[in-house]
């Protein structure tokens, strides 16, 4: 069982701006994004976000997201995909970016959500 | 009070020419307290649902479906997903009954579902939960709608991104129920359905 991340930003440039700084700490960790809206303006696609998980290359990815409404697409998503998807409403950096190392030292998932949980700071 | 293909597309015709109207309010509405593009938005998740039910749907369901999946994937924003959703339980529900006040109902639970606001927390729920009664007792009208939305007003946002205003966001109507007013006086106003 593979895990991967995905990113998900109303902004395009977070979106793809984020792997950069993941990829430092985990080069190996499939890492996909879905950033801004279909026209390329500030929101979500779900449409975006199925087309991330589709393209990752892991059976059961760590889905991260900036603000609110992104999270509603992402559940969206998640009931339109196969995979095995879990959203963390952590910080957006901080919890991507402990996620992407640990994945990265083979940590397995339950280990990496004790770490995960202390950066929970949406509801 | 059952709703038909033709019923249901005056509705949204009504409701597209409403939002259309005040799509600049709506987003001056959104400016204080949001992103300022809720009327913009939701005139573009319109405008693409008017054109996908220039072809007239098969039955309710479809209808409904066709409705939902416009607004996901053109309206942008939080409005995207949560009337997204209420649609697409509006679709599951058709299956079964096409009685416009429990096709409502279970809208209204899929708001709730997916954007996790409660009554009182200054968001499109508010106006959902004070109306769809109304439409269940045949009490709705222009009044009662008026009422609802205004209600807003002195709320404290507890949910979206108004929320991260906390006591600030005091004072101004919540612009997702303003567009979920519309959504109303846009179904008063469709004959033969109440």
């Amino acid at each position: 069982m593979s895990l991967g991340i995905t990113l998900v930003s109303h902004v395009s440039d977070i979106a793809n701006g984020l792997p950069k700084l993941l990829n430092q700490v985990a080069k190996d960790v499939p890492i996909t994004t879905a950033g801004g809206t279909d026209d390329g303006r500030i929101g979500t696609s779900m449409q975006k976000i199925i087309k991330a998980f589709d393209d990752n290359s892991a059976d059961e990815i760590l889905a991260f997201y900036d603000l609110g409404s992104a999270k509603m697409n992402l559940e969206m998503a998640i009931e339109m995909s196969d995979k095995k998807i879990h959203i963390y409403d952590t910080a957006f950096i901080e919890g991507a970016y402990t996620a992407a190392s640990l994945i990265q030292a083979g940590v397995n998932l339950n280990d990496i959500e004790k770490q995960l949980k202390p950066l929970t700071i949406k509801n | 009070m059952t709703l038909t293909v033709d019923t249901l597309t005056t509705w949204m015709s009504k409701f597209a020419e409403k939002v259309e109207t005040n799509k600049q309010f709506l987003s001056d509405l959104d400016t204080p307290i949001g992103d300022g593009d809720h009327g913009f938005n939701m005139d573009r998740g319109m405008k693409a649902v008017e054109e996908k039910l220039a072809t007239k749907p098969a039955d309710v369901t479809s209808g409904f479906k066709i409705i939902a999946m416009a607004l996901i994937s053109t309206v942008g924003g939080a409005s995207g997903p949560l009337y997204g959703t209420a649609f697409l339980e509006m679709a599951k529900k058709s299956t079964t009954t096409n009685d416009i006040g429990e096709l409502l109902d279970a809208a209204l639970a899929g708001i709730e579902m997916r954007g996790g606001a409660k009554p009182g927390d200054k968001t499109m729920v508010d106006v959902w939960n004070a109306l769809v009664p109304d439409v269940k007792n045949g009490t709705l009208t222009e009044n009662r709608i008026t009422e609802a939305v205004a209600a807003t007003k002195d709320m404290i946002a507890r949910k979206g991104r108004a929320s991260y205003l906390g006591e600030r966001s005091k004072g101004h109507v919540d612009p997702g129920s303003q567009s979920s007013g519309y959504l109303f006086e846009a179904l008063l106003e469709t004959e033969g359905l109440l």
